[in-house]
């Protein structure tokens, strides 16, 4: 009796302790949890918090007076005329005649900073919309320059002293007349979705990096997916298992943990010197990833085909389908949700990065949105990078904002794979 | 799989025929990363204002950007290089190697370099001696014998400077910004001592090796090639120091201040006149053999080198330019122009 409960009371302190270290190492997989949330809440709330200003604009009302003594001194309309006329002149005018008190050569500098140096674009693409405005005066809601745009959104703070403030007390008086006039008000920033890169922060837009990016992992998908899924099942299903494949393997393998600056470098020796790409280009960029991308899609690829049940094929090939037929028809389709997923992986790499790029030219200032492969163009993190590197403090509510697309542009990449694989996905 | 095959052959058809291409019909540049912010806004207000396309600008750094401009004449290769510095004798017989005979060097400006701390901190007012005695490798003792640097806090080189560790962020070695912080503010310190500047006439490579080495004791901090990033830095850490291009600190002064050099504050009117001693000139060169080969060449350059642009009250001012007195500004206008009139 004694003996049982002496070996129950040993059983029962084991039991305690087995069951004790069961519930440390659950505490320790949810602090591991915690810390990773934490760590993605804390990214995302810096990102969000700085960022979503970027994506708001102010504008201020002015009154124009489009002279026809300044945009069509000869009155024939042509439309070289209108569009070379001074309209930079009409928004100075408009200026001085809202605050006449303004008189020194300094202060009305000062004072035309007020508008962005968009609102004469504005002003030109009105008039070669409608001539007729030609002669009329007319209210016209400007973008605001930047360091008004930062005043307004309270990034810099009216109460600090003026010298330690990078607005003086002069420009906030008169932005302040303009808000008590009701001429003030912040709206969606469409801009920054329609137009490419620009120096003045108030006038940067996104599209010319989100086309890039596009056009790049489309060069990168069409040569990387093929050339991936065909060399794996080459690899897995018909190559010999010999000395020459398993170097080839290892090959695989090795290129897969290159860093990206070697396929940058391979790219400017191939691609632009041998080839003679255009530099810059998303074509020569879309190489170079593709390349990078290649091992990560052949090794998905394989680990996905080997992990497709062996009777499948046999049965298949038992009621008399050749080997091909046996892959082709019965593997691939089971395994394509595994190959999906593995090049969604590569993409989604492909789309991070800016090193390889910078050896081919695409780490560069380009205003123009590219329409083909073959423009000159840069790419979001590309673009990410050289607004976090401006001296304008606007810039940085524009980079934040540049990683919000960023994000959502990866996000709809993985929804999609999500999407397709949920499709394709068969249990057996 | 037919669709994605047309596809990969439209794909490698295609650049086949990129191969081929026709001439370029956009102006490249590359370069220095100071001249970029400049080399930028005049690139966009051409391409707004004309009919040509907006040339297309890499940060390359001056070297980097020597290199690239070097490399040949033709379609391939670029029409402008921006430095923060002259272009070097051997950079010169590297461009006439590969062909590149004519060039044309166009001043745009100053810049200023200062030494800013966060505005929570003391407000200094140093001498380049100090600095070179702060922050260069050996320093001269009491004796004159050149020990290496044992200066650990500020207040250790003069009582009148702050009670703190020396510690001062700045650009990494490949920086244009680092040469010219070395040549005018180590090397203008350094020269003071009169046994060091006789080195100078005997020995010239120990003078400079003397003045422009900087210390590797962790007192100079290696901060990248982001000067927002030495800004967030130094508001975080109000002992720290930091150095970098003046329209940083246009830009931030409400964070950071500029810390006076010899009694002189980095204020736009004393870098413009010189008084402010870390100034430097930055410059672009042209490869004349483009000028009439790529379009636009002339009126980019006719664009950069307006009044309107690098002037007074240009647009380049408001981007932290320091421009040049008006007569040099007329001299190399009318270099640009004989360029169009030779070709």
């Amino acid at each position: 009796m004694t003996e049982l409960k002496e070996s129950m009371k040993i059983a029962g302190a084991r039991l305690k302790k087995r069951h004790a270290a069961e519930t440390r190492f659950k505490a320790l997989g949810i602090g591991a949890l915690a810390f990773a949330f934490l760590c993605v809440a804390t990214l995302f709330t810096s990102i969000i918090s700085n960022g979503y200003t970027g994506f708001l604009q102010s504008y201020v009302e002015i009154d124009i007076n489009f002279d026809e003594s300044v945009i069509d001194p000869d009155g024939n309309r042509a439309i070289e005329t209108l569009k070379d006329a001074d309209y930079a002149k009409l928004v100075k005018e408009s200026l001085r005649e809202t605050f006449p008190e303004v008189t020194g050569r300094r202060d009305k500098r000062t004072l035309y900073g007020l508008i962005s140096s968009n609102a004469a674009y504005t002003l030109r693409d009105m008039v070669l919309n409608d001539p007729s405005l030609i002669g009329q005066k007319k209210s016209v809601w400007v973008m605001a320059s930047d360091e008004v745009d930062m005043l307004l959104k309270d990034v810099f703070d009216r109460k600090e002293a003026e010298d330690t403030r990078p607005i003086s007390d002069k420009e906030i008086a008169w932005v302040e007349k303009f808000e008590k006039a009701g001429k003030v008000e912040t709206r969606f920033n469409t801009n920054f979705f329609v137009a490419g890169d620009s120096r003045e922060p108030e006038q940067a837009g996104i599209r010319g990096a989100l086309v890039g990016s596009a056009l790049t992992m489309l060069v990168t998908l069409v040569l990387s997916f093929p050339a991936g899924v065909m060399a794996a099942i080459y690899l897995e299903e018909f190559a010999p298992k010999n000395k020459f494949t398993y170097l080839v393997e290892v090959n695989i393998n090795n290129l897969a943990a290159v860093p990206s600056i070697v396929f940058g470098l391979l790219g400017l020796a191939i691609f632009l010197n041998m080839f003679g790409m255009p530099r810059s280009a998303p074509i020569a960029g879309g190489f170079v990833l593709a390349l990078m991308t290649l091992p990560t899609i052949i090794i998905a690829s394989r680990a996905a085909l080997k992990s497709i049940p062996p009777s499948i094929k046999e049965a298949a090939i038992g009621v008399g389908a050749s080997k091909m037929q046996a892959v082709f028809h019965h593997q691939l389709p089971l395994a394509l949700p595994g190959i999906l997923t593995g090049t969604i992986i590569g993409m989604a790499q492909a789309l991070g990065e800016t090193a390889p790029l910078l050896m081919i030219g695409m780490v560069a200032f380009i205003a123009d949105v590219p329409s083909t492969p073959f423009n000159p163009a840069t790419v979001l993190p590309v673009q990410v990078y050289l607004w976090a590197d401006s001296p304008e403090r606007a810039f940085v509510e524009k980079t934040s904002a540049a990683i919000m697309v960023l994000l959502g542009f990866l996000i709809t990449m993985n929804a999609l794979a999500v999407m397709l694989r949920k499709k394709l996905e068969r249990r057996w | 799989m037919s669709i994605k095959k047309t596809l990969v052959v439209a794909a490698f058809a295609s650049v086949v025929a990129a191969g081929a291409a026709e001439a370029r019909d956009q102006i490249r540049i590359v370069g220095s990363s100071t001249v970029y912010p400049f080399a930028t806004s005049v690139a966009e207000t051409f391409g707004k204002t004309t009919n040509f396309k907006t040339p297309v600008i890499e940060s390359t750094g001056s070297g980097g950007g020597f290199k690239l401009f070097c490399a040949g004449v033709g379609e391939e290769h670029p029409d402008i290089t921006n430095a923060s510095r002259a272009i070097k004798k051997s950079e010169e017989e590297r461009c006439a190697k590969n062909g590149v005979e004519k060039i044309t060097e166009v001043k745009v400006g100053y810049d200023g370099i200062v030494l800013a701390n966060s505005k929570k901190g003391k407000h200094i007012d140093i001498t380049r001696k100090q600095i070179f005695l702060a922050l260069a490798k050996d320093v001269p003792n009491a004796e004159g014998k050149l020990v290496p640097n044992p200066n650990q806090k500020w207040s250790d080189i003069d009582p009148s400077l702050p009670d703190v560790k020396i510690e001062v962020l700045g650009p990494p070695p490949t920086s244009g910004t680092r040469d010219a912080f070395a040549e005018l503010g180590l090397e203008g310190g350094c020269k003071k001592y009169d046994f060091i500047k006789a080195i100078k006439k005997t020995d010239k490579k120990k003078y400079k090796a003397i003045c422009h080495s900087i210390r590797e004791d962790g007192a100079y901090i290696d901060a990248g090639e982001n000067d927002n990033l030495i800004i967030q830095k130094l508001n975080a850490n109000p002992d720290a120091f930091g150095v970098f291009g003046f329209s940083f600190l246009d830009q931030n002064s409400d964070v950071v201040q500029g810390s006076k050099i010899d009694g002189k504050a980095p204020m736009f009117e004393a870098i413009a006149d010189g008084s402010y001693p870390l100034s430097r000139p930055l410059f672009f060169y042209v490869k004349n053999a483009h000028i009439g080969q790529v379009p636009g060449m002339l009126e980019y350059l006719a664009e950069f080198t307006n009044d309107k642009a690098w002037g007074d009250e240009g647009y380049l001012t408001d981007k932290g330019l320091i421009p040049m007195p008006k007569d040099e500004r007329a001299k190399y206008h009318a270099a640009v122009k004989a360029l169009g009139a030779g070709s």
